[in-house]
């Protein structure tokens, strides 16, 4: 009953870190800040999650490969998003600043 | 030999946890796998490389739990960020230094600014990374260099035969 509970409350903080981080890919400007929010989804609201599943599990087998789906999403997450930045800053994408804001050229052209 | 030994374990380990069966025809299966891809592994002379990575191994969990705290304060601050009603965001893109000799500690130290919500490493060069950061204040605490500090902690301290052979 306390281990529902519990598992219900680390779901909903999850799900609530997804859709904040659903929300912020939507509102940012360009593609770097962008990628801030897509953070809070694969640690915080994967973390979360599978917190979550891993207190309803019930069986060994089911919570290591749950932990070892965690553990992978750390190493290759963070690995895709520096090849995603190097690779736009590599052909040439300058990142939106405040500044290029004001000037009214948000696509970042000069 | 000893670390050959080691990865065979290691490999086999992860297909029995994976298969969760214990028939013979699977863990025989797993048996030949493992070995072969250490024999592969040997072949290729991938092994007995990795001297630096015998650092105080203790210190990682702890470096771990840290980051886990870090993660969740800062992915509370970029959600708050997200969720304001005017978008608050100053993004910078800065070259900070970095005190990691190896480069293990250096991916670490790279993905740990990735995996912290907020600042995103975008270059990892010699004593020196690229990070892409959301707001001034997410920059300033990574040039608090605490991050910087705590990883190079987990890293091996040099011994003579490690200085030998640096280039």
């Amino acid at each position: 009953m306390i281990l529902d509970i519990l598992s219900w409350i680390s779901i909903a903080i999850g799900a609530f870190f997804v859709l904040v981080g659903g929300i912020g890919i939507w509102r940012m400007p360009d593609l770097f800040s962008r990628m801030h929010p897509a953070g809070i989804i694969d640690t915080a609201g994967a973390g979360f999650l599978l917190l979550g599943l891993l207190l309803q599990s019930g069986d060994w087998l089911v919570s290591v490969k749950l932990v070892l789906i965690f553990v992978f999403l750390l190493f290759t997450s963070p690995v895709a998003t520096h090849a995603l930045a190097h690779a736009a800053l590599l052909d040439g994408l300058k990142p939106w600043t405040r500044r290029r804001d004001k000037a009214r050229d948000k696509d970042g052209e000069p | 030999m000893l670390h050959a030994v080691g990865l065979f374990a290691v490999l086999f380990g992860t297909w029995i946890l994976l298969s969760g069966h214990f028939t013979p025809f699977l863990l025989i299966a797993g048996a030949v796998c493992a070995a072969l891809t250490v024999a592969i592994t040997l072949r290729m002379d991938l092994l007995d490389q990795q001297r630096d990575f015998v650092g105080p191994v203790w210190r990682l969990p702890l470096y771990w739990l840290w980051l886990a705290g870090q993660i969740i304060l800062w992915s509370l601050i970029v959600a708050r960020q997200v969720l304001a009603p005017r978008l608050d965001i100053d993004p910078v893109l800065q070259r900070l230094p970095c005190s990691q000799r190896s480069d293990l500690a250096k991916v670490m130290y790279a993905n740990s600014i990735t995996l912290t919500p907020g600042t995103v490493s975008t270059d990892v060069g010699d004593g020196e990374i690229e990070v892409h950061a959301l707001t001034r204040a997410a920059m300033e605490d990574l040039k608090s260099g605490d991050m910087d500090r705590r990883v190079s902690a987990t890293e091996a301290k040099r011994t003579k035969a490690a200085a030998a052979d640096a280039p």
